[in-house]
């Protein structure tokens, strides 16, 4: 047994002194499979980090009323206090046109811009936070009906929808980035049966060789399909520093946007299980291209 | 050891390489197989060896027959006959020890054991002090006796030889063929094909002759093989 492991173990060292004997030939190859890898993974970052962020907003669902642009100051806050007493609602916050003004001039930095219009185009607004036991989206519904049905509401929002959609377009997205993973693994896999393919025939002479001594196609096969284990391992590694040299690139640019928006949010790399996950793929994937590659090939040289 | 009783060899172009070859090789044997350059000795050897399959006819090798021998089996089977080839066919990225140790290493032979005996051949073929070089830094002579170091360093019963001494000169190719009778008289069946009848006449040695793919002599124990 521990001699059948020095055994691979030999082979696996063979194979590395194989590859490294060409290094820019490697080299190449695992940055061609580092690339492809790393595009639908970065991918999957994004959606995971985009998921993180949109998880908690479900529970925090809002009804927004937008008023006619008419409506007097005095006449939003009536409403509002009628609002509050209504059941289902928990809170409710009353904003202003010029609140509302003020609020955007802040946050988008469009202040001088918006100086130079000389009326507010912004509506008030009254932010609804309906009661706990109003979570259901059904309950939401009919309570933003309820509330559209006032003479002073001209738009009632429910921001769920929203919420609901981007979800929606988050699973689609991730559906995307599967089958585009799926396209691109195919890709790897077609580089690294390439590049198994001409090592065979480059090291023709000696299987040809060491089937005439007695070796078995298993034995001869074993070097290649390490070789080819380890490009897809390489590759994936390749492909995880590209993830991580990524994000690391938008994570400034992404937490002043967040700031911008009042949040605060941290982009995560990507967490220990999708990275082994990555690293198994790559390897797998190199391993059936090799195998592929070994099978197609290898018969077909026979000693003469 | 070797058996052939009606072989046959057509090429797939169609060349008859081969034809009715009946002859017997008893274990412990050592015989010349010879004839003008496509007789078909080559193609006898690369049947022994499992490279040709014969196309009618009975063959058997150390008791198996070659005819229905299985593919996959067909590695183990070649452990058990070392061949010693013209062109030596040795591997030129490779250590002359490394070369001697490939049928111990694809035979899953222990690292300890394969040392032992990788010593114990080249020490028989007088070149155990090249066990670190590479063969390209050797002469002719000493290539092809690392390729026979080789074919004998896992102890095979049978022993083939495809003109092994083509190349050399008449002193030289005296030691290679000498090598191979001390290798018979240790047990071990030997076979060397050779068009050069120096070595005939010189060791007395039973004599396969091939012309244009019929054996014209050698036959004489055909009576026996009528099976
Ligand atoms: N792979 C092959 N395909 C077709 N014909 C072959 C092949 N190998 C050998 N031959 C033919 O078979 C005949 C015997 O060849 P060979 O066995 O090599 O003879 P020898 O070794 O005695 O010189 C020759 O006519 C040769 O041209
Ligand atoms: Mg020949």
């Amino acid at each position: 047994m521990i001699s059948y492991l020095l055994r691979h173990l030999q082979v696996l060292f063979y194979t590395l002194g194989q590859l490294t004997a060409a290094p820019l030939a490697t080299l190449m190859t695992v940055a061609v499979i580092g690339i492809t890898l790393a595009l639908p993974s970065g991918l999957y970052v994004l959606l995971e980090n985009m998921q993180r962020m949109t998880a908690h907003w479900e529970g925090g669902a809002q009804i927004s009323l937008f008023l006619q642009t008419t409506t007097s100051d005095s006449a939003a806050q009536k409403l509002a206090e009628k609002l509050r007493r209504t059941p289902g609602v928990a809170e409710i916050e009353y904003l202003s046109a010029d609140d509302a003004l003020l609020e955007f001039k802040q946050l988008s930095g469009f202040g001088e811009a918006l100086d130079a219009l000389d009326s507010n185009p912004l509506p008030p607004v009254l932010v609804v936070w309906p009661a706990p036991d109003y979570s259901k989206p059904q309950a939401l519904e009919a309570l933003r009906k309820s509330f559209s049905k006032f003479g002073e509401v001209d738009i009632a929002q429910l921001d769920l929808e929203w919420v609901k959609r981007l979800h929606i377009i988050l699973r689609l997205a991730q559906r995307g980035v599967l089958l585009l993973g799926g396209l691109l693994g195919m890709a790897v896999l077609l580089v690294i049966s390439n590049t198994i393919r001409l090592a065979i025939f480059n090291r023709k002479d000696e299987i040809q060789i060491i089937k005439l001594i007695g070796g078995t196609d298993a034995f001869i096969q074993r070097p290649f399909l390490y070789s080819g284990w380890l490009q897809g391992t390489l590759g994936a590694i390749m492909a995880w520093l590209l993830v991580t040299l990524g994000l690391a690139l938008l994570a400034g640019p992404i937490g002043d946007l967040a700031i911008l928006y009042g949040s605060q949010f941290n982009l995560a790399n990507m967490a220990l299980g999708p990275s082994m996950a990555l690293l198994g793929i790559g390897g797998g994937l190199g391993w059936l291209a090799s195998r592929i590659a070994v099978g197609r090939h290898l018969r077909a040289i026979e000693p003469t | 050891m070797i058996l052939f009783d009606h072989v046959y060899k057509r090429y797939p172009g169609g060349q008859e390489a081969l034809k009715d070859i009946c002859f017997d090789l008893p274990t412990g044997e050592m015989a010349f197989l010879t004839g003008h350059s496509g007789a078909g000795k080559s193609t006898l050897l690369k049947i022994i060896t499992l490279i040709e399959r014969p196309s009618r006819g009975q063959a058997i090798v150390n008791n198996k027959n070659l005819s229905t021998y299985p593919r996959r089996h067909i590695p183990y089977l070649r452990r058990e006959i070392g061949v010693v080839f013209q062109d030596h066919k040795l591997l030129y990225d490779r250590t002359v020890f490394d070369n001697v140790a490939l049928p111990l290493v694809v035979a899953g032979h222990r690292h300890q054991d394969i040392g032992r005996r990788v010593r114990a051949a080249l020490d028989k073929v007088g070149l155990l002090k090249k066990e670190r070089v590479y063969p390209i830094t050797l002469s002719g002579g000493e290539q092809q006796r690392v390729g026979i170091a080789r074919a004998v360093v896992n102890r095979p019963p049978l022993l083939l030889a495809d003109e092994p001494t083509g190349n050399l000169d008449a002193a030289l190719s005296d030691e290679i063929m000498d090598l191979f009778v001390s290798f018979n008289q240790h047990g071990v069946t030997v076979l060397v094909a050779t068009h050069d009848l120096r070595h005939i006449k010189r060791l007395r040695m039973p004599v396969l002759t091939l012309s244009q793919g019929y054996m014209v002599d050698g036959q004489q124990k055909q009576g026996q093989m009528d099976l």
